[in-house]
């Protein structure tokens, strides 16, 4: 099923005037995202998206806290809490936050907030211009089913494209990957 | 003259890249893609994206901070 739905969606490219990638093989790549915090998920979204850039068919597969990253609605937030590398650059210095700071409430959305600001002025994509660009070039997103269950959500929660799916269901596209990741 | 140019100055990894494929489309078979960014990583990136996709670096050059790159894409 999975090697039908690459086929099908290298078609859908090819007829909407992709440029031809004359790769000498194709290589596809697979990535198990498991984590929603700002910070987390960017790894998966800048490989997904990056790997899809150049030819390779990618497969996302969303499951427990990396759920809700499918949500039509995000509002991603960070903690410094058990994060002693998260040293943000302030005034020619870089600080960090003691774990005890990050239990004050609106703490971690001050931070999420600075993050967010220091993003937009370097240039980083938002998650949400990186998640349109992963639809737009036709990566593969699977919603875990069990955890669609466990933490009652339903496809209409979701933004279009996704499908559901189970282990056995991501198992199948990482035999036929190149690249499994898990992040 | 290259057939398009794609402004990618300001933007950050893997904005360049995702931008210069989707520019690329706008390309015809044989045809070139002007790319401006000011990401240092852009270099190495510009590098291994046309190693993998099959277009071709042609060119490569700095100006004080602005990177230039010149993408051919293969003829049809």
């Amino acid at each position: 099923m999975s090697s039908e739905a690459q086929i099908v969606s290298s078609e859908a490219q090819t007829t909407a005037g992709e440029a031809p990638v004359a790769a000498p093989e194709t290589k596809s790549m697979s990535i198990i995202v498991t984590k929603g915090s700002l910070d987390w998920a960017y790894p998966p979204f800048i490989l997904g998206t990056t790997a899809a850039a150049m030819g390779l068919p990618v497969t996302m597969f969303f499951t427990f806290y990396g759920l809700p990253l499918l949500l039509k609605k995000l509002d991603l937030q960070l903690t410094a809490a058990g994060n002693p590398a998260m040293k943000m650059p302030m005034m020619g210095a870089h600080m960090g936050l003691p774990n005890l700071l990050t239990a004050i409430p609106g703490v971690d959305a001050a931070c999420s907030k600075m993050m967010k600001n220091l993003m937009n002025k370097k240039g980083v994509a938002s998650i949400e211009d990186l998640r349109e660009l992963a639809v737009e070039a036709d990566v593969r997103l699977i919603a875990c089913q069990m955890t669609m269950d466990l933490f009652e959500y339903s496809l209409d929660d979701m933004i279009e494209g996704p499908e559901l799916g189970g282990a056995a269901t991501y198992i199948e596209c990482a035999t036929q990957a190149d690249i499994n990741l898990f992040i | 003259m290259a057939d398009h140019t794609l402004d990618a100055k300001g933007l950050n990894c893997p904005l360049p890249i995702l931008k210069a494929r989707k520019a690329l489309k706008e390309v015809p078979a044989g045809g070139t893609l002007e790319i401006l960014a000011t990401d240092p990583g852009s270099v190495a990136d510009f590098e291994a994206f046309c190693r993998q996709t099959g277009n071709e670096l042609v060119e490569q050059s700095q100006d004080d901070k602005v990177y230039r790159f010149l993408i051919r894409r293969p003829a049809a």
